[in-house]
């Protein structure tokens, strides 16, 4: 346990000392959000439509902007041999990285997305279930877009590979998030999509660090 | 305390490195793996010490991860941290009670340098940085992947008195390295030929 708390610090040391790494997916999600409405009519009812599914697009490629470098310096300067010869298991670590990560990265989009959600003219409720969806679902986009890191990080050349592999596997997230959203909007139950994304998020944070310690082995043969 | 590899074969990719390689490493010994670039010391290294499953063969009395030390041809030194917070992240991650830091960097030689981050050090700093593992956390085994690698003429002697502590107090080294290691130190020599090692005599330096 100490072990993965150690993992989980040195993760925002990392983190602290290149402020602007983690920074860009922030940046990058505020842009999406901004440029949307000029590229539409401001004052259209057509952009309230829109909003769940910018706020959830923006996270989900703001999301996979930081995830293809999250094991790539751990493998370049000899720390993951160091990981998988340790005692404590693989996939707690990578849980204890990827639970970092989500923090860094992940956790203020969650906090940015009432703020742009207002923006773009959501409602209170409809801004309580966006930043609930959130929540729930960008755990599952961290931890899968994690594991296709993991899967990737041995390959070369794995710029385009990753989004590929990775975006069919985050999609019930988006539909289930922005399809709360829009039950919201639209005065429907939105809990069943919520529930939907509960169940993703215990599948993904359950799971996925086994088969992520899998491939991370796998990259090392 | 005894590593013997059995019939050992090593792959890598689909090529096969080594076949039918048998030895066996004691308490107080040393093993030199030389040969070639390319021969598979590296990864017959990865494989003695669990990283890398044998094609066939096995290894038998593979020390378990708290008795072992892992030195890889890369330093597992994050760039953006100081030795200092490298080498405190490894005692944590294998769990080594807390440990003298400073004094197990201060003994590599390391003194200004061990607050810097590790990417503004030299290669040679870099390795002795790598080299306070085997300080900081005494251990039977030692796995070390060219070690001498960068290191200058006193970084061979710091090395060569580490590992005459280490095999005076009964540990065993299996090590790679295209240079000679330290003259005061004894080791038996290992030389892989390609494949068909198997007929390679084991020989004695």
């Amino acid at each position: 346990m100490n072990a993965a708390w150690a993992v989980f610090q040195r993760e925002l040391l990392i983190a602290a000392r290149r402020p602007a790494e983690w920074m860009q997916p922030l940046v990058f999600y505020g842009l999406i959000a901004l440029l949307f409405p000029l590229g539409l009519d401001p004052q259209n009812a057509s952009l309230r439509l829109f909003a769940p599914a910018i706020v959830w697009v923006g996270a989900l490629l703001a999301a996979l902007l930081a995830v293809e470098r999250m094991f790539r310096g751990d493998l370049d300067d000899g720390t993951l041999e160091q990981f998988l010869l340790a005692e404590v298991s693989a996939p707690l670590i990578v849980f204890a990285k990827l639970t970092a990560h989500w923090l860094l990265i992940a956790a203020p989009l969650v906090v940015a997305a009432p703020v742009i959600g207002y923006m773009l003219g959501l409602d209170a409720l409809s801004l309580r279930v966006l930043t609930l969806s959130l929540l729930l679902g960008t755990p599952t986009l961290m931890f899968t877009g994690g594991f296709a890191a993991a899967l990737t990080v041995g390959a070369p050349r794995a710029g385009i590979l990753l989004p590929i592999l990775v975006l069919p596997l985050m999609c019930p997230a988006v539909i289930f998030g922005a399809g709360a959203v829009r039950a919201a909007q639209n005065g429907l139950p939105y809990d069943a999509p919520l529930y939907f994304l509960a169940a993703l998020l215990v599948l993904a944070i359950t799971l996925l660090p086994w088969a992520a310690a899998g491939a991370l082995r796998n990259a090392l043969e | 305390m005894a590593l013997r590899a059995e019939n050992l074969a090593v792959i890598r990719g689909d090529r096969t490195l080594i076949e039918g390689l048998n030895f066996d490493v004691g308490a107080g010994e040393i093993l030199h793996l030389q040969g070639r670039n390319g021969v598979g010391k590296t990864s017959l290294l990865e494989t003695l010490c669990g990283l890398r499953v044998p094609a066939a063969g096995y290894v038998a009395g593979q020390p378990d991860a708290a008795a072992r030390h892992w030195l890889g041809h890369k330093n597992a030194l994050n760039p953006m941290l100081t030795p200092i917070e490298n080498l405190r992240f490894w005692c944590a991650l294998h769990e080594v009670a807390a440990v003298d830091v400073d004094a197990a960097l201060m003994r590599v030689g390391l003194k200004t340098q061990r607050h810097k981050p590790c990417g503004h050090l030299s290669t040679g700093q870099r390795r002795r940085a790598a080299l306070a593992r085997l300080v900081a956390a005494p251990r039977p085994w030692w796995f070390l992947d060219e070690p001498l690698a960068g290191l200058d003429i006193s970084g061979l002697e710091l090395f060569g008195s580490l590992l005459d502590v280490h095999l005076a107090n009964g540990g065993a080294a299996v090590v790679t390295s295209h240079q000679p290691l330290p003259a005061n130190i004894s080791a038996r020599a290992l030389t892989l030929r390609g494949r068909g090692t198997a007929a390679a005599p084991m020989e004695t330096a």
